[in-house]
């Protein structure tokens, strides 16, 4: 059975990552799954300068699946050049690490700094919708992505993979505009803006007010809007939002995904991704599929 | 020291409610062998809506038996549900998690780090169960200052056997009248060390009465997780100094906590 995809070059051992943000830089999930099986992992989001993120409450639970608002605390690209790449290369798995910045210059500084380090792939993350400033105002109109994508690729040294948000009026006019920017993939979908707010402490739940949707409950939302984007492109798409069973891996990919990621069902489930992996595997096998290409795409 | 995380089942012991909307919940687990004071699981709810582990804390343990209690209140939609479970149903677990006291204090042996100083054992509202452990754990008997909103005592009874117990209510209906530190007052209770966990304005007001007194203050914080593991930086709390692992004033509570030295902390 052949379980390989190629990416930009890239060819990942089977179609599974973990979703930004989800899985840190395995170093926590190390104890409960073995990093080694999984097609790559998708760091958590980095900046130039260390980032203390939001106030808490930063999670909440809602009605198949949650709510957060972290604003992208992380150490900075110094302490994850120092720290976090050296412990993923102990693995044999790819290493793809998501960009974060408050400006396009931020962004650059990070994507330099990564230049002579030895990861696979970067994500850039224009579509996280709990930091005020830059970010989102990126992922929302198809100009400034554009033109974001330009300076972002003129300056890496690795595949560019363009993160869009759902909170848009056209999925396919974004996924349009990092085609045309030079991105190497996108990925879709970040999480979805919410709200959950406690009637009796007549409060809202998030310190942030707002926070990213995720979770199983958003799947419907995040196939269709594969589907459109990996219809309107030539460049290969992952896909993500609510995935936790292998099942679930097989509709994005027949929507036009090329790989998943699994994000949210990591802390329902630490093994998701290794379930989702094995979930693939049994449905190649009653299907009577040998390679993963041969999923049929609608 | 501490056994690698993982999730697995247990299966209810027995369950019952003890007051007002608080439960006393025994599972047989292998988590029962390695929990330490201060330290907490992720429950899962049978319920594939309800996504996240609830973060409880360990109230006591029955080694030989393979046994771990929590006692936990119905807050929300998961832990009634958790609530409505039978002996004999099966739900899945993640642990164990946190730091502990031991951990807190940098020691493998609790008593030894201890020697002679004096510790107070402070509880408050459904802070009030992870400290049995705690006060069992102590070779010497401490002062154990419980808080209650009202006569609806829970757990007194067993508090009483480990330690020499003083009661707080808020409406006066039990002990004193007041807060926890109206009671260490009115009580003259003194000590060296302060073990305590309760709502965040008790934490405040022993952070407070700790400087005051020249005493050190260990306090069990709580805020809302997902991962339960470090991975999300969904519970942190702010920091004095610049911790360790995040590079700023934020501190993971499931990883680094939950217990910590007050003057740690910026709360």
């Amino acid at each position: 059975m052949n379980t390989s995809v190629n990416i930009a070059g890239v060819e990942l051992k089977n179609p599974v990552m973990t979703a930004s943000g989800t899985f840190g830089s395995g170093m926590e999930y190390a104890d409960m799954v073995d990093l080694n099986k999984l097609g790559a992992v998708v760091t958590k989001g980095v900046s130039d300068k260390a980032w203390e993120g939001n106030p808490t409450p930063r999670v909440a639970e809602v009605t198949g699946g949650m709510l957060n608002a972290i604003g992208l605390q992380n150490p900075g690209i110094d302490v994850f050049i120092e720290r976090d790449i050296p412990f993923l290369k102990k693995y044999d798995t790819k290493i793809i690490v998501n960009v974060c910045g408050h400006s396009v210059e931020e962004y650059l500084n990070v994507v330099e700094r990564l230049a002579d380090q030895p990861i696979d792939m970067m994500e850039i993350n224009v579509s996280c919708p709990n930091v005020k400033q830059g970010a989102l105002q990126f992922g929302q109109d198809p100009k400034v992505l554009e033109e974001v994508t330009k300076e972002i690729k003129a300056h890496a040294k690795q595949p560019v993979i363009m993160k869009l948000s759902p909170n848009v009026t056209s999925i396919k006019d974004m996924a349009l505009a990092a085609e045309a920017g030079g991105a190497d993939a996108i990925s879709l979908i970040n999480t979805l803006i919410g709200m959950k707010i406690d009637i009796y402490r007549k409060k809202f739940v998030l310190a942030n007010k707002t926070g990213g949707f995720s979770g199983p409950a958003v799947k419907p939302v995040a196939v269709r809007m594969v589907y459109e984007a990996s219809h309107a492109v030539k460049i290969p798409v992952i896909g993500m939002g609510g995935i936790a069973t292998g099942e679930d891996a097989v509709e994005f990919l027949m929507a036009g995904a090329t790989a998943v990621s699994v994000g949210t069902a990591n802390f329902a489930e630490p093994k998701s991704t290794e379930k989702v992996i094995k979930g693939i595997e049994d449905y190649m096998i009653s299907q009577k599929i040998d390679d993963i290409k041969d999923i049929v795409r609608l | 020291m501490s056994m690698k995380k993982r999730k697995e089942p247990a299966v209810i012991y027995s369950q019952e409610k003890i007051a007002e909307g608080i439960y006393s919940l025994w599972i047989k687990t292998s988590f029962a062998g390695e929990a330490r004071p201060g330290q907490f699981l992720g429950v899962y709810i049978n319920n594939d809506a309800k996504l996240l582990a609830r973060p409880i804390s360990i109230c006591d343990v029955n080694k030989e038996e393979g046994l771990l209690r929590m006692v936990y209140r119905t807050a929300g939609e998961g832990t009634k549900e958790l609530a409505s479970y039978e002996p004999g149903t099966e739900i899945q677990v993640l642990g164990v998690l946190g730091n502990g006291y031991e951990s807190a204090l940098d020691t493998d042996d609790l008593n030894k780090a201890l020697g002679d100083k004096k510790v107070i054992v402070i509880g408050g509202g459904i802070g009030i169960p992870p400290m049995l452990l705690t006060a069992k754990a102590l070779d010497k008997e401490p002062e154990i200052v419980l808080g209650y909103s009202n006569g609806d005592l829970f757990l007194e009874d067993e508090f009483e056997d480990v330690g020499n117990l003083h009661i707080a209510t808020v409406d006066g209906s039990v002990g004193t009248k007041g807060t926890v530190i109206d009671a260490i007052k009115e009580d003259e209770i003194e000590g060296d060390v302060i073990f305590a966990c309760g709502p965040m304005t008790m934490l405040k007001a022993i952070k407070q009465y700790a400087r005051e007194n020249g005493m050190k203050a260990y306090i069990s914080l709580e805020e809302r997780m997902a991962c339960g593991i470090g991975a999300c930086l969904g519970c942190v709390c702010r920091t004095v100094n610049k911790d360790h692992h995040t590079h700023v004033n934020n501190t993971r509570i499931c990883v680094e906590g939950p217990i910590f030295d007050a003057e740690d902390v910026d709360i």
